[in-house]
């Protein structure tokens, strides 16, 4: 099958979806050439660096019966349009009764990894999973990518995309044919029999990397990729932790407060899934820092695969 | 002035079921039958009366907290605004949203807003729809003063500049923002001057409480805007009698005195006394048609009161859209 970078999976997925749908309109401040070449500039619309009017604009659009994609970029510019995503764009489906639809889709750059500093590199999933009404996916790989970003582009709802800084390269088969991805299903990267690593964004690629290094330790790992946050797909995790007795929630968003929190407050309040636990368990996750730059520092902050491993071999003592 | 008498009383209509409607809110409100919160619309009829007469009923319209006049000015239901004022789950919103966030799409109402500011980039978003749509759809966006000084209403301008939108921004400056003064808040003698001198969109300041001037300036606001001339600015000066909103305990620190002077220009009465004056209508037609206006709050009350109450769990419904 060929190969095609994360990022020109999104491409693609845009491309065929507005040529499948009229009513689709994209705005950014940087144009995306392949999509002014072909639909131009009024509905490919280029956007000043103005988060709240057109993280807003988008909500007007979809209530006058438009598809909007929206660009935001980095995930700490969103901030900027906050009353826009979370008293506006989430709330508003339900405020008004559900009289009409808001299908929208947000794409922002999450993660870390890169120098960037504090104010480029965050991965702010859990604050917008704690607001009823906006769907949240994590594509980690081109594949999903494509498929996930189809589904949202159809999705009669507010979707945000968060797609990580450090996958944008990553090249992966996509088949030329038509696939969408349904949300809410998470896929298992890894089959295995001793530990659950549900990992999240980048994160997945780092559990994967040492699934090796913990077969030659005697451990077997699965390992699972959540995909879509919200809806998050429990089942898949419960089962998992039913199998192995053990879980290890692995992401490099600040632990306080973080998915990883709730990933694994869903696992142990289950009375039913609960009695298989065979060790408590744990998680891995950013330092309750402020992305540092200087790179030492930045990588101290993050999660690696040491730290996971260690975690891991900590659910088998 | 080239208005037929047929015009005049439907704006006298209009304006009236909109003071109406609002004197029965708050006596609701008050007796305890209103839950959480309501902001009165009293003192500023003649500002949605003249605007929203001038559209079509597929023109699109944003409204705010202070929203009730608003939405029975683009013609929405009495009956079903009412009951979602009471909660009730033949409410608009059955029930989820309340007297702040009243929206029916099917008339071209976009819904009210309870952030200061907050609907202003969703107007962006509807002129800019209009305008993708290629027809001659306007947009109207209401807000007070007070939202000229968050950072939304300043992006929206930019943008509605910048891209020629069919958008009318309405602002209704009733001199405060809950208990601030436009005068303090505000560092112009007029706000519109932040649309013609900040962004290049023509501005007009206009009497809120004279609705033939509302009506009449609007008028050639949506025809310009129709046409393609882009956005324009109306600041209408008007004032309302009440608080900020209706709740126990909200101190109204505005003068007295003021208040007296401005309920002496109640835009009701004076347009009242035009028409007569003027020899237009009888004083019986307009008291039949108070008459009528009477009946319709009762029967939307009497809707309300005979709806039934949301069921707890219907919580949980229409959180996303299928």
């Amino acid at each position: 099958m060929r190969k095609i970078s994360y990022e020109q999976a999104a491409s693609e997925a845009l491309l065929e979806e507005f040529r499948r749908d009229e009513k689709t309109v994209h705005l950014s401040t940087d144009i995306p050439p392949d999509l002014r070449e072909e639909f131009g500039e009024a509905r490919i619309r280029q956007t000043p660096i103005s988060e709240s009017s057109f993280v807003g604009a988008a909500i007007g659009l979809a209530g006058s019966g438009f598809r909007p994609v929206v660009n935001v970029r980095m995930a700490t510019f969103g901030f900027v349009a906050m009353d826009q995503f979370v008293n506006q764009a989430a709330k508003i489906t339900y405020m008004f009764g559900g009289q009409t639809k808001f299908p929208i889709v947000y794409r922002m750059v999450v993660g870390a990894s890169k120098s960037f500093a504090a104010q480029h590199s965050i991965s702010p999933y859990s604050m917008y999973l704690n607001v009823p009404g906006l769907k949240i996916i994590l594509p980690t790989t081109p594949y999903d990518m494509k498929g996930l970003m189809k589904t949202a582009i159809r999705d009669n709802n507010p979707v945000i995309s968060f797609e990580h800084m450090a996958l944008g390269q990553m090249e992966g088969e996509v088949p030329e044919d038509e696939y969408t991805i349904p949300f809410g299903r998470a896929v298992v990267r890894q089959e295995g029999t001793d530990v659950t690593v549900v990992a999240l964004a980048k994160m997945v690629h780092e559990a994967l990397a040492l699934v090796e290094d913990m077969k030659q330790e005697g451990i077997s790992l699965e390992v699972i990729d959540p995909r879509t946050l919200a809806p998050l797909d429990r089942e898949t995790i419960k089962v998992s932790v039913a199998k192995t007795g053990r879980l290890v929630v692995v992401d490099e968003a600040c632990i306080t407060g973080s998915v990883a929190a709730e990933i694994m407050a869903i696992v142990v309040e289950d009375t039913n899934i609960f009695r298989y636990l065979k060790s408590s368990p744990k998680r891995v996750g950013g330092l309750d820092v402020p992305i540092p730059y200087s790179p030492p520092m930045e990588q101290y902050a993050l999660p690696d695969k040491e730290k996971i491993k260690a975690a891991i071999r900590e659910t088998l003592t | 002035m080239n208005i037929t008498s047929k015009e005049f009383l439907n704006l006298y209509r209009v304006m009236l079921t909109i003071r109406r409607f609002e004197e029965r809110v708050v006596i609701d409100y008050h007796s305890g039958a209103i839950p959480g919160i309501v902001h009165s619309y009293i003192g500023q009829e003649a500002v949605a009366t003249g605007v929203c007469t001038n559209l079509r009923l597929d023109d699109r319209i944003i409204s705010n907290h202070r929203g009730h006049g608003h939405c029975i000015a683009k013609g929405a239901d009495l009956n079903r605004m009412m009951a979602e004022i009471y909660g009730r789950k033949t409410g608009y919103c059955k029930g989820k949203g309340g007297s702040m966030h009243i929206a029916d799409f099917n008339i071209g109402m976009l819904g009210a807003n309870g952030i200061v500011a907050g609907g202003l980039p969703i107007a962006g978003g509807a002129a800019l729809a209009a305008q993708l749509e290629e027809g001659d759809k306007v947009v109207v966006v209401f807000f007070g003063d007070g939202a000229t000084n968050e950072g939304e209403f300043h992006e929206v301008l930019n943008l509605a500049s910048i891209w020629k939108l069919p958008l009318i921004f309405a602002c209704e400056n009733n001199g405060y923002g809950v208990n601030t003064t436009v005068k303090y808040a505000t560092g112009l003698e007029h706000i519109s001057e932040r649309a013609t001198g900040g962004y290049g969109i023509p501005g007009f300041v206009i009497d809120g409480n004279d609705v033939i001037a509302v009506y009449e300036t609007t008028k050639k606001a949506v025809a310009e805007v129709r046409a393609g001339g882009g956005p324009v600015f109306l600041e209408f000066i008007t004032y309302r009698w009440r608080g900020h909103f209706e709740a126990p305990g909200m101190p109204d620190l505005r003068p007295v005195e003021e208040i007296e002077v401005w309920k002496k220009k109640c835009p009701l009465l004076r347009f009242e006394k035009m028409l007569l004056e003027s020899d237009i209508v009888a004083k019986q037609t307009l008291e039949d048609i108070n008459t009528q206006v009477m009946q319709q709050i009762e029967d939307a009350v009497s809707y309300a009161l005979s709806s039934p109450l949301p069921a707890p769990e219907d919580a949980l419904e229409d959180v996303f859209s299928s």
